[in-house]
């Protein structure tokens, strides 16, 4: 008789699962957009400078340099100076040149030629060290260098 | 209260929600791009390369950084926050005479003193750090002397074209390759001649 009236008992119909897979794969693809595969662990301390007159770099052709105290754990064997460390072990200034031209190779052949060494360098650390890195890069005739820094608008 | 089952709800629109919030997010995030300051290293030292010309005193706009990280700039201490100027005033100055031996600067709009740069061109920045110095300070200098360049570059590209410099040359990379991208390219060229970057880094005393 009543107009409202009641359809079946009263359990819950089963929510449908079917979008699921759509929120799995946009978290799957955000996540893919936003996550830098690190390939180094870091053994050296590395806090960037800021600077404001930066470029944006292109990661293809790009070998890395990290320059910085050695992390506590490694502080027995690497002392307490700035270390160089390539890839993932630390270098002497006087293998650097063997270290960087093992990493120039892990590039596409095409990209070799153009290569760009970003220091990655802690701003703790001092000059000379950076001068090192660099008189060694200038004899390996690598001219082209990038100061990899964090970007902030307003500086001191 | 009467017992009311729920409808059953509609998932039809859900995949259409999970887009939307998608698209969101590939917008609004920005992988994070390492970003720099970029250099160019000298050549090799060559044994057999004919001595260097000689460079007169006023194209020389001469940066100390001390080991307590004091800014020394053409003799006199200068706070970090005026290196820029000076820089500006020392590559703008165009102190040739006109019809000189040298080329006259056309475009500079700074003082033109004897005393300082004859021609962008001429005008050499050099940069000496002490190894002691700080890494961060070192990048401060480098970041100010670039700051210069841009601003000066901005200034002629804004005036020959209408844009700045430093806005054209970080959209060019997501240009398409074509011909515009090639007239843009020529015309980035055309300003970095105007003011080339010349920076020389000299060894640092060992003392």
């Amino acid at each position: 008789m009543s107009k409202f009236k009641k359809k079946g008992g009263g359990e819950l119909p089963p929510i449908s699962t079917a979008s699921l897979p759509d929120i799995v794969f946009m978290l799957l693809f955000f996540f893919m957009v936003a996550t830098v595969l690190r390939k180094n662990d870091l053994k050296v301390d590395n806090i960037l400078p800021p600077a404001n007159q930066t470029e944006k770099l292109d990661k293809t052709k790009t070998v890395y340099i990290y320059v910085g105290k050695p992390k506590a754990e490694f502080k027995g064997g690497r002392g307490t100076e700035a270390n160089i460390q390539i890839g993932d072990k630390f270098v002497d200034i006087t293998e650097l040149k063997g270290a960087i031209f093992e990493e120039i190779n892990k590039l596409r052949d095409e990209l070799r030629s153009s290569v760009v060494v970003a220091l990655k360098v802690d701003k703790g650390a001092n000059t000379g060290i950076v001068n090192d890195v660099k008189k060694e890069l200038r004899e390996a005739n690598l001219p082209k260098i990038i100061y990899i820094t964090t970007q902030s608008e307003s500086l001191k | 209260m009467a017992k009311r089952s729920a409808p059953e709800i509609n998932a039809g629109s859900m995949a259409d929600i999970a887009f939307l919030l998608l698209i969101f997010f590939l917008v609004t995030t920005t992988i994070d791009k390492d970003k720099g300051l970029i250099r160019q290293l000298p050549p090799p030292l060559d044994e057999n390369a004919p001595p260097p010309p000689k460079i007169k005193d006023k194209n020389l706009f001469i940066v100390l950084v001390n080991r307590n990280n004091d800014l020394l700039v053409e003799g006199d201490r200068m706070e970090l926050k005026n290196l820029k100027q000076a820089a500006i005033d020392f590559l703008d100055n165009g102190g040739a005479p006109n019809g000189g031996e040298t080329k006259y600067c056309d475009y500079c709009k700074g003082e033109r003193s004897v005393r300082s740069s004859d021609n962008p061109d001429k005008a050499i920045i050099s940069l000496t750090s002490d190894r002691l110095t700080d890494y961060d300070m070192y990048v401060a200098v480098q970041n100010e002397l670039g700051a210069a360049y841009n601003a000066l570059r901005n200034r002629e590209a804004e005036r020959l074209f209408g844009w700045k410099y430093t806005e054209k040359n970080a959209g060019l990379s997501l240009m398409s390759a074509g011909p515009q991208k090639e007239r843009v390219q020529e015309q980035l060229k055309q300003v970095r001649t105007l003011f080339p970057f010349i920076l020389t880094e000299a060894e640092a005393k060992q003392n």
